[in-house]
């Protein structure tokens, strides 16, 4: 799992204060959360020096993509499209109770989960489990999953 | 024009139905609900074959013309593959190797082959996967390892859904357990339902087993903690609908002692209700061994003789190439790949033609190439599930090359 230390590692660590956050370490937190975005740092974007570390933050930034609200993240490179997590989920299956509950492709836009040439897509995070007033800690995408392709930061 | 299709996956013989295509004007767009391993399949081979003899490109007439010369010239030609083919096809390959009277012989040879015998003759109890949906709510996946062979079978039909009678789904309604050599992503998903066996071991902890159940204390040579295997026996004593899910694991090492499986079976359904479906990996594997088993009363390993069939182990593939086969016809498979290397060594001194849409190992071997058509993309058909039920695929686009079928009928019509 990816940490903030991790983050912090790869930025100038000068705390220069550009990107309008008071340190590096600042704004390594929030990359991480999600709030902030790598190329909002001036001096990584700018210096030659920065170029391999740039890469670097590109690539392990890139999952948590589009999981910003909830922290939901899927490792698309592990995913093999086995679809346990679409049968699992409670959301899934209260939603589309007939095909995904049924172990059937969804048949509906409402599920969280969906495979899609191969690898999982996840929308309508915000109705997981997790989130929202009556929140579980809620573990039936994470533990059948074979690979591990499921994280929540 | 863009549509969008329901599709049988061909990606393996779990024949999933309810995939959905976008197919824009003769070219696959996208594909939904089908798993990697059928990702795959669908978007094709990565090098294409084209027709050749002797490695040299030639027109299709010329390669087929060239591989009914070396059949009708063979004593003996071996017909091999199949499990990969519709069941037409098959059905012209039982009728190719009647009319040259050779030997034929499938994948299943060295797989399932055995499993399926005993099912189609009814010595083990079989069921369908829908039942093992609605109904099972005990299984075991005995050396198998489906999580990567067969994707979706844990999510589809055996652990994940819920089912007319496992409406509370598989935390509370289902027991999944792994008995293998390692901990496989299956064995991790069946977490402290996992039983780790010496490599080897199978027999005898299946016998451990069957004095669980019967109240006797189970005695093995190897190191194992008895509480466990009783504590299971207990877990397969409650069961209201039990599936054992045998893969090539259980298969393999059953194999001197094949009457021990139905004896397990039995002893299990003294206490409840088990069946037992064979995880044939190729998507018409059992489609093959019905086939032939219709025609000619065996499910593999036959040769004829003036029209009529017998069956034996000397007329396996691995028998075969090692001896006998003068001549042989690969159907979509890649015994290069697959076989032992002492055995498909062999293949280097005699006639290989290759039917098959892809470029694999054996084409390096092959004296004749025949690209054909894959079968569930672009040409449709019959094929049998891993628990036999049969099942339409229809293609998806239009191909460039003829079927196998065409192929095949195409040689009988030069060698007849
Ligand atoms: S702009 Fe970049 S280098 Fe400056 S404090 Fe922010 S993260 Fe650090
Ligand atoms: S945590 Fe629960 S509700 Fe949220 S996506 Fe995963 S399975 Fe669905
Ligand atoms: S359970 Fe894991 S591997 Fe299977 S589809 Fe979901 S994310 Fe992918
Ligand atoms: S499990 Fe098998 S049949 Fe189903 S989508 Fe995957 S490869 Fe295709």
């Amino acid at each position: 799992m990816t940490s903030a230390m991790e983050i912090y590692q790869l930025l100038p660590k000068t705390n220069c204060k550009e990107c309008g956050e008071s340190t590096c370490m600042a704004f390594g937190v929030a990359l991480l959360s999600g709030s902030r975005k790598f190329t909002e740092c001036p001096p990584l974007m700018k210096e030659e020096k920065y170029i391999d570390s740039k890469q670097k933050l590109e690539e392990i930034l890139k999952p948590l993509e589009g999981a910003h609200e909830t922290g939901l993240i899927i490792h698309d490179e592990l995913c093999s499209g086995c679809g346990n997590c679409v049968v699992a989920c409670p959301v899934d299956v209260a939603n589309d109770p007939h095909s995904s509950g049924r172990g059937f492709g969804p048949s509906n836009d409402k599920v969280i989960f969906r495979v899609v040439d191969g690898k999982v897509k996840a929308a309508n995070i915000k109705e997981c489990r997790r989130f929202g007033k009556d929140k579980i800690l809620c573990r039936a995408c994470i533990d059948p999953c074979p690979t591990e392709a499921i994280e929540f930061v | 024009m863009t549509e969008m299709v329901t599709w049988t996956c061909t990606g393996c013989a779990l024949l999933c139905e309810d995939i959905q295509v976008r197919v824009d004007n003769n070219r696959i767009e996208q594909v939904e609900h089908a798993c990697l391993k059928g990702k795959a399949r669908i978007f094709g081979c990565k090098h294409v074959a084209v027709p050749a003899v002797n490695g040299a490109g030639v027109s299709i007439d010329d390669a087929i013309n060239e591989a009914a010369r070396i059949l009708k010239g063979a004593k003996n030609p071996l017909l091999y593959g199949w499990s990969n083919s519709t069941s037409e096809a098959q059905m012209a390959g039982i009728e190719l190797a009647r009319t040259l009277g050779g030997v034929l012989d499938s994948t299943s040879s060295f797989c399932q082959g055995i499993t399926i015998n005993e099912i189609i003759k009814g010595t083990i109890p079989s069921c369908t996967l829908e039942e093992v949906r609605e109904q099972a709510d005990v299984m075991i996946f005995w050396g198998a390892n489906p999580m990567s062979s067969h994707p979706r079978h844990l999510s589809r039909y055996s652990y994940f859904p819920r089912g007319e009678l496992r409406q509370r789904g598989y935390e509370e309604d289902r027991t999944a357990i792994s008995i293998d050599v390692w901990q496989s992503r299956t064995a991790k998903i069946c977490k402290d339902k996992f039983y780790r066996i010496p490599p080897g071991g199978d027999a005898e902890f299946m016998r451990g087993l069957m004095d669980g159940l019967s109240g006797r204390v189970p005695k093995l040579s190897f190191d194992f903690d008895v509480k466990r295997i009783l504590e299971l026996a207990a877990v397969l004593k409650k069961a209201e609908f039990g599936v054992i899910f045998a893969g090539l694991g259980l298969v393999y090492s059953m194999k001197e002692d094949f009457g021990l499986l139905s004896e397990f079976m039995d002893t299990l359904n003294r206490f409840s209700n088990y069946s037992l479906i064979p995880m044939a990996g190729h998507f018409n594997m059992r489609g093959f061994n019905q086939n032939l088993y219709d025609e000619t009363g065996y499910i593999y390993r036959v040769k004829f003789v003036d029209g009529k069939a017998a069956s034996g182990v000397e007329f396996s593939v691995v028998e075969q190439i090692k001896h006998g086969a003068d001549a042989v016809l690969v159907v979509g498979s890649d015994p290069l790949a697959s076989l032992p290397a002492s055995i498909s060594r062999r293949l280097k001194d005699i006639p290989v033609i290759l039917i098959d849409p892809c470029m694999n190992l054996t084409s390096q071997v092959a004296d004749v190439t025949i690209p054909c058509s894959t079968s569930g993309i672009e040409v449709g058909g019959t094929a049998v599930r891993m628990d036999g039920k049969s099942m339409e695929i229809s293609p998806l686009v239009q191909g460039v090359n003829m079927s196998d079928e065409m192929v095949i009928k195409r040689i009988i019509e030069e060698v007849g």
